[in-house]
C-alpha cells in the first residue's frame, strides 16, 4: 500500500471509468451452469439467454439498460464524512472503501440519474452490489436523500433499484440510522404528489428491505430476486428447521402480498414508463411503442 | 437470588460475605458481627461503583440484557397510572411482544409503547423475548394512529434484541411491518419521546424510536446488529463479540458524541437492575421535562422538527 495504489490508482480509475471486466470472460449461469460469453450477456443486459436468470448489474448497467436510448445525467455524489468510527475489523474500513472505489470505479453503493424512460422524466436511484455488498451507510443515505430531493426539484418521479445486503455494519449504529432518513426524504415525495416506485433486485435484505425498499406505491420485482428482513441463516438457526421451498424469492413475495408483480428485466422499462404514464396523468403513448403487460409464469417451486 | 455477571465477582464474593454472617449472627446472638458487616459493606458499595463506573461496551451489553433489570412492564407499572394495554393488529393477531395502550403519566393522558422481554420462564414465552413479529409493529401503528388523531403524546420504551427472524414473520412481511412503523412515527403530528431502556436492536428498535426526543439508559446499548452478530459476519468469529462490541460504538456515551440521542438517563451505583424506583423515577423526570419542552408546539411543528433532526443526523460530523 502506497500513495500511488491508495489515491492515484482510484483516482485515475474514475476518470477513466474503467472497470475490471475482462472481454473475453465466459460466464457461468448459477442455475443451469450454462456457459455464457461475456459479451453476450451484456448485450442481453446480464439475463442468462437460455434459463431466462437475471444476473446481478452495475450501477451503470442498469441505468443504461432504463433510460431511453441509454441516455442519462449522473447527479453528484454527496460530501459525507469518511470512516466516523474509525472503525477496523479483519482490516481498516477506510482500506475497504478505497479497495472498492479502485475496483468499482463508484463512490458508494449509490449511483443515481436523471433522464427519460418512455418520454418520461424521473430519477433513478440504484444501488450497485458490486461496492460492499450495496450495502448502506451515510453516503449511500445521503445520495438516497439527494435523489429524493432532485426529483421534488425537477417535479419528476423516483424509481428505486435496491440490491443490496442491508445496513452497513462498519458505520454502525450510524447505518441505522439511514432508514429513518431515507424515509423521510421519500415523505417529502409522496407529499409532493410524486409517485415512488421501486423495483426490487437481487438482493433486498436487511435494513434496506425494512425502509425505502418496501414504502414504494409500486413494488415491482425481477424474477428469483432474494427479498427478505432476516437472513435465510438466521432464521434457520432460530426456528431448527429447514425453510420451505422459494422461501424469500420475487414469487414467493408475490404470493404472500408483499409486491404487486414480477417482471423480466427487459421489460421493466416498458413497464414502469406505462404505470408512470398513467400516475402522472399523460397521453398513452404511440402504439408501437411499449411492450404488452408481461405475464410470469409462476416458478414450479412457488406454484403449489 | 441476584444474578452477578462474570465481571462483578468482587462484588458477589463481598456480598456472599456480608450473607454469611448475617446468618452466623442469627444462629448465635452472642457473637456481633456488626462492625464487620457495616464494614464489608462499605467495600461492596465501593467495588460496585468503580466497577461500574469502568463498565466497557461488552459489559455494558451484558448490563443492558440482565435478566433482573426493570422492563417495559415494571416501568409501566411504576411510571403510569390507568395503563390500559390494548391488543391486536386488526389484520392478523395479537402479538405481546409488544405493549401498547393509554394510561396517564403524571396525570396527563399519554399513549405508552414498548417491548417487553418478560421476566420467567413463561412470561419469556408468551412475550417472545421482546422479538416482535410484525403484527407487534402494526399494533404499534394502529396504536400511534390512535394517538395521532386524538393529539395524546406518545411515549415508546425500546427494549429488544431485534424483530423477530422467524418464517411467519417474513411471510407476514416483516420488512414492510419495520418500514411502515418508522413511517407513522415520523408522521405523527403528537409529540414522540422515545427511550432505549434495555437493548435497543436494529431495525426492531428503531421501528418504534423516531421520536422527537431520543434517550437511552446509562447502561443500554443501541446498535445496527448485535455484537455477536457483527463478530460473526466481519469477523467470522463469534467469540470476538467484545471486540464488535467496541468497534461498532453502541454505549449511550458513544451515541450522544455521535449526536445520535439527546440525553443519558443516569443509572444508580450497580445498574437500574439493582434499584428499579430510582432508575424509573430518573426516567420519569426525563420524560416530564421533555414533555414540558414539547408542549404549546403545534402538530405540524412537531412533525417537521424530527424530520429535520433525523435528516441532520450525520451531517455534522467532521
Amino acid at each position: 500500500m502506497n500513495w500511488i495504489t491508495n489515491y492515484v490508482r482510484p483516482k485515475i480509475n474514475s476518470i477513466l471509468g474503467r472497470r475490471e471486466v475482462p472481454e473475453n470472460l465466459w460466464i457461468k449461469c448459477p442455475e443451469t451452469g450454462e456457459m455464457v460469453f461475456h459479451n453476450d450477456l451484456e448485450e442481453n443486459h446480464f439475463v442468462i439467454p437460455a434459463s431466462g436468470f437475471h444476473m446481478k448489474m452495475t450501477a451503470e448497467a442498469r441505468l443504461k439498460h432504463m433510460f431511453d436510448e441509454g441516455k442519462y445525467t449522473v447527479l453528484p455524489s454527496p460530501k459525507v464524512p469518511q470512516d466516523p468510527l474509525k472503525f477496523r475489523d479483519s482490516k481498516k474500513y477506510s482500506d475497504r472503501l478505497r479497495e472498492n472505489r479502485t475496483k468499482t470505479g463508484i463512490e458508494d453503493s449509490i449511483v443515481s440519474a436523471h433522464g427519460l424512460v418512455g418520454d418520461v422524466e424521473i430519477v433513478a436511484c440504484v444501488h450497485d452490489f458490486a461496492f460492499m455488498g450495496g450495502s448502506l451507510g451515510i453516503a449511500a443515505g445521503e445520495a438516497i436523500i439527494q435523489a429524493f430531493e432532485a426529483a421534488i426539484a425537477r417535479n419528476c418521479p423516483l424509481v428505486m433499484f435496491p440490491a443490496s445486503g442491508g445496513a452497513r455494519m462498519q458505520e454502525g449504529i450510524l447505518s441505522l440510522m439511514q432508514l429513518p432518513r431515507t424515509t423521510v426524504a421519500l415523505q417529502m415525495l409522496k407529499e409532493a404528489g410524486l409517485p415512488y416506485i421501486v423495483v426490487l433486485t437481487n438482493p433486498t435484505t436487511g435494513g434496506v428491505s425494512a425502509s425505502y425498499a418496501m414504502l414504494g406505491d409500486i413494488h415491482i420485482a425481477e424474477p428469483g430476486a432474494e427479498i427478505g428482513f432476516a437472513g435465510k441463516r438466521v432464521i434457520e438457526q432460530t426456528i431448527r428447521e429447514k425453510l420451505p421451498e422459494g422461501f424469500q424469492t420475487s414469487e414467493y413475495l408475490l404470493e404472500h402480498g408483499m409486491i404487486d408483480m414480477v417482471v423480466h428485466r427487459h421489460d421493466i422499462p416498458g413497464t414502469v414508463a406505462r404505470l408512470l404514464r398513467i400516475f402522472l396523468k399523460l397521453d398513452a403513448p404511440a402504439p408501437v411503442a411499449l411492450p404488452a403487460p408481461p405475464i410470469e409464469p409462476a416458478p414450479a417451486e412457488a406454484a403449489e | 437470588m441476584h444474578t452477578y455477571l462474570d465481571f462483578e465477582k468482587p462484588i458477589a464474593d463481598l456480598e456472599g460475605k456480608i450473607l454469611e454472617l448475617r446468618k452466623l449472627a442469627s444462629e448465635d446472638e452472642s457473637i456481633d458481627t456488626g462492625d464487620e458487616i457495616a464494614r464489608l459493606e462499605t467495600r461492596a458499595r465501593d467495588a460496585t461503583i468503580d466497577i461500574y463506573n469502568k463498565l466497557n461496551p461488552w459489559q455494558k451489553t451484558q448490563v443492558a440484557r440482565h435478566p433482573d433489570r426493570p422492563h417495559f412492564n415494571d416501568y409501566a407499572k411504576t411510571l403510569f397510572d390507568e395503563f390500559t394495554p390494548l391488543a391486536g393488529d386488526r389484520k392478523f393477531a395479537e402479538d405481546a411482544a409488544i405493549q401498547a395502550g393509554f394510561a396517564r403519566f403524571r396525570g396527563q393522558p399519554v399513549v405508552v409503547i414498548g417491548q417487553e422481554k418478560g421476566h420467567d420462564t413463561k412470561s419469556r414465552i408468551h412475550h417472545n423475548f421482546g422479538s416482535a413479529r410484525p403484527e407487534g409493529y402494526r399494533k404499534a401503528i394502529r396504536v400511534m394512529e390512535l394517538a395521532d388523531r386524538f393529539g395524546i403524546p406518545v411515549i415508546t420504551l425500546v427494549d429488544t434484541a431485534g424483530a423477530y427472524p422467524g418464517v411467519g414473520a417474513e411471510e407476514r412481511g416483516q420488512a414492510e411491518a419495520i418500514a411502515r412503523s418508522t413511517e407513522i412515527c415520523l408522521n405523527l403530528r403528537a409529540p414522540l419521546i422515545s427511550m432505549i431502556i434495555g437493548e435497543g436492536g436494529s431495525g426492531g428498535a428503531i421501528a418504534i424510536a423516531v421520536g422527537n426526543r431520543v434517550y437511552m439508559l446509562e447502561h443500554s446499548i443501541y446498535s445496527v446488529i448485535s455484537p455477536e452478530g457483527a463478530a460473526s459476519i466481519l469477523w467470522r468469529d463469534p467469540t470476538r463479540a467484545r471486540d464488535a462490541a467496541t468497534a461498532m460504538k453502541i454505549t449511550a456515551e458513544d451515541l450522544r458524541g455521535l449526536g445520535i440521542i439527546d440525553g443519558i438517563i443516569r443509572e444508580p451505583a450497580g445498574g437500574a437492575h439493582r434499584d428499579h424506583e430510582s432508575v424509573i423515577s430518573t426516567a420519569g423526570d426525563t420524560i416530564a421535562k421533555a414533555l414540558e419542552e414539547l408542549s404549546g408546539r403545534s402538530g405540524d411543528e412537531l412533525r417537521a422538527e424530527r424530520r429535520k433532526k433525523f435528516l441532520d443526523i450525520g451531517r455534522r460530523i467532521g
